[in-house]
């Protein structure tokens, strides 16, 4: 699905004391397909952003596109339910959304609230369970009896029981243990390639964002500060640094190189093993040449 | 009297008759003055060690001593005294409507005296440098303000030791930053045990020891250096080290000889440095 925003302005409690610009003007294409990554610090406006691309909020001011809906300043979306057929959210600390009985009831009770017929939500759990890598023995057990890990899991696997075509991740792996992590976005990554989807990712994590991203946006106050892809805006270290963001570790790494040896080595996505035979590379090569 | 802080004797613990035990004859010590790293994949039983410090929970098996004083239901006031915590969720810990009355709060359940408690407020605000918010709401602070104002709360009761139990986990980048040069300059300023209980690995660069937790035993005790080393068998554990070690293993696996383990990028550069260019 595309997403194009025009001017999107969002205002919380207007006209009263707590008036608060969460988005100011905000511009900007994504096009489907593409797995893009929202940077910014706290309060910049990325959970905002994201509560507009399935409609939980409209724009104050100006308007965005998603596929074929239209979100307008003051006009309700008439089909509003068949957008959030196709986005699914994958909201921060999603487990936290468990509610039923057991775990197969869960991750039907999306799908049965936007009608989709019994057969059709029997054929894809079995599907989302395998997706996110959980053994089917699980469904009859209830998802508080779960590792918080799996937990995680059962509620994303509720997500990709609705089959959306843009799914929005905000911060998947926060709290998880390293491994955890890994799995969780090796899945996505997975599921975005295979599914065609197109997968929006809201993070913190600046390493995830340059192995995952093909195109970063971020925020600052509201507003978009650098666009770009990930491997050019995350050598951007002072402008990176005024917003309180930090470089990818791999890219800080081989820019204090530079600097001690005078040696560069652009980043192009180089695996660490990769980055490990270069430095010996140019670092023997530069002392034969002494 | 004696070194050591905090002993647990072959202590093993679950949540109910029906359940799994989360650890199963764990035995350890952490000595006086020490800076100690629990790490472990989530469900390891970290957490549970940390809230079993405290008297928050009794072990089923074992014995936990705290400065020589055995943990029991009647001797838990005494060890909480000693023992204080910063907890995971920087919006479930507070109970007054400022951050002054915030840090008060603990002071006043020991009953310490105003003019006391006024000082020791003044103090603990300093330390965190968070003294400039004394008068705000604790809720409308940034997730690291208010991780600063619960370590104040903490420091303002005098503990022998503080635990961290993954309190930088639900921060933004700058947020754990902000605790963690905190937490560097509150070991500095005082004579306190620190426990860190985290799954991030660059956490736990400044400590001097690290216990290791795999499915509810100690697994390994090491230095951070060493660990680091041992990348492989972290990752069969659910953990991972931070990219610097994992550079610096690549490296060694190129038989260039980085010693010792680098813990940051200082570090490695400093090693390659000497190795290329002070033959």
């Amino acid at each position: 699905m595309d997403i194009v925003f025009q001017q999107v302005s969002y205002i919380y409690q207007p006209n009263s004391p707590f008036e608060h610009q969460a988005l100011k003007n905000l511009s900007f294409s994504i096009a489907s397909g593409s797995f893009v990554a929202i940077v910014g610090h706290t309060g910049s406006g990325k959970s905002t952003l994201i509560q507009h691309l399935n409609g939980l909020l409209r724009p104050t001011v100006g308007e965005l596109r998603i596929g074929e809906y239209q979100l307008k300043a003051n006009e309700k979306l008439a089909n509003i339910k068949a957008l959030r057929r196709q986005v699914g959210v994958v909201f921060q600390y999603p487990e936290h959304q468990l509610f039923e009985e057991t775990v197969e009831k869960d991750i039907a009770f999306g799908p049965k609230n936007f009608g989709i017929a019994s057969a059709d939500i029997e054929r894809r759990i079995p599907q989302v369970m395998k997706a996110v890598n959980l053994p089917l023995d699980l469904l009859k057990r209830s998802p508080f009896e779960l590792s918080g890990g799996q937990m995680r899991r059962v509620a994303i696997a509720g997500v990709l029981a609705l089959e959306p075509t843009l799914l929005v991740l905000d911060e998947p792996t926060a709290g998880l243990d390293p491994k955890g992590q890994l799995e969780i976005m090796d899945m996505f990554a997975a599921l975005h390639k295979q599914k065609g989807l197109t997968t929006v990712l809201v993070t913190h994590n600046m390493e995830d964002a340059l192995k995952y991203a093909d195109h970063v946006i971020i925020l600052e106050n509201g507003t978009k500060y650098l666009e770009g892809k990930p491997e050019d805006i995350f050598i951007e270290k002072e402008k990176l640094e005024s917003v309180q963001l930090d470089l990818p570790e791999e890219i800080q790494f081989l820019q204090t190189f530079q600097q001690r040896f005078g040696l560069s080595i652009p980043y192009r996505g180089q695996s660490i093993t990769e980055l490990a035979h270069e430095i010996k590379q140019r670092l023997e090569g530069m002392n034969q040449n002494e | 009297m004696s070194t050591s802080q905090i002993e647990f004797h072959r202590v093993s613990f679950r949540y109910s008759d029906d359940q799994p035990w989360v650890l199963d004859d764990v035995s350890f010590t952490i000595n006086k003055d020490e800076w100690v790293a629990i790490i472990g994949h989530n469900g390891s039983g970290k957490s549970t060690m940390a809230k079993l410090m405290n008297g928050l929970l009794m072990p089923d098996k074992g014995d936990i001593i705290v400065d020589g004083i055995k943990v029991t239901q009647k001797s838990i006031w005494e060890v909480r005294q000693k023992v204080g915590m910063v907890f995971q969720n920087p919006d479930n810990q507070f109970v007054g409507t400022t951050v002054r009355d915030d840090v008060a709060f603990g002071l006043e359940n020991r009953g310490i005296k105003r003019e006391q408690m006024l000082r020791r407020i003044e103090e603990s605000l300093k330390a965190v440098r968070m003294s400039d918010y004394l008068l705000h709401e604790p809720h409308r602070l940034s997730g690291g303000q208010k991780q600063r104002v619960a370590i104040a709360g903490v420091l303002a009761i005098a503990p022998d030791v503080m635990i961290l139990d993954e309190a930088t986990s639900m921060l933004d980048p700058k947020g754990r930053k902000e605790i963690l040069h905190t937490i560097n300059e509150v070991k500095q300023l005082n004579k306190l045990n620190l426990i860190t209980i985290t799954h991030d690995l660059n956490e736990i660069i400044a400590t001097d020891r690290v216990i290791v937790m795999n499915r509810g035993q100690v697994w390994l005790e090491t230095t951070p250096r060493e660990l680091f080393s041992d990348e492989q068998k972290l990752l069969e554990i659910g953990l991972d080290v931070p990219f610097v070690a994992k550079l610096a293993n690549q490296l060694k696996d190129l038989a260039i000889e980085i010693k010792p383990q680098p813990l940051n990028q200082k570090e490695l550069l400093d090693a390659l440095w000497t190795l290329y260019f002070n033959k």
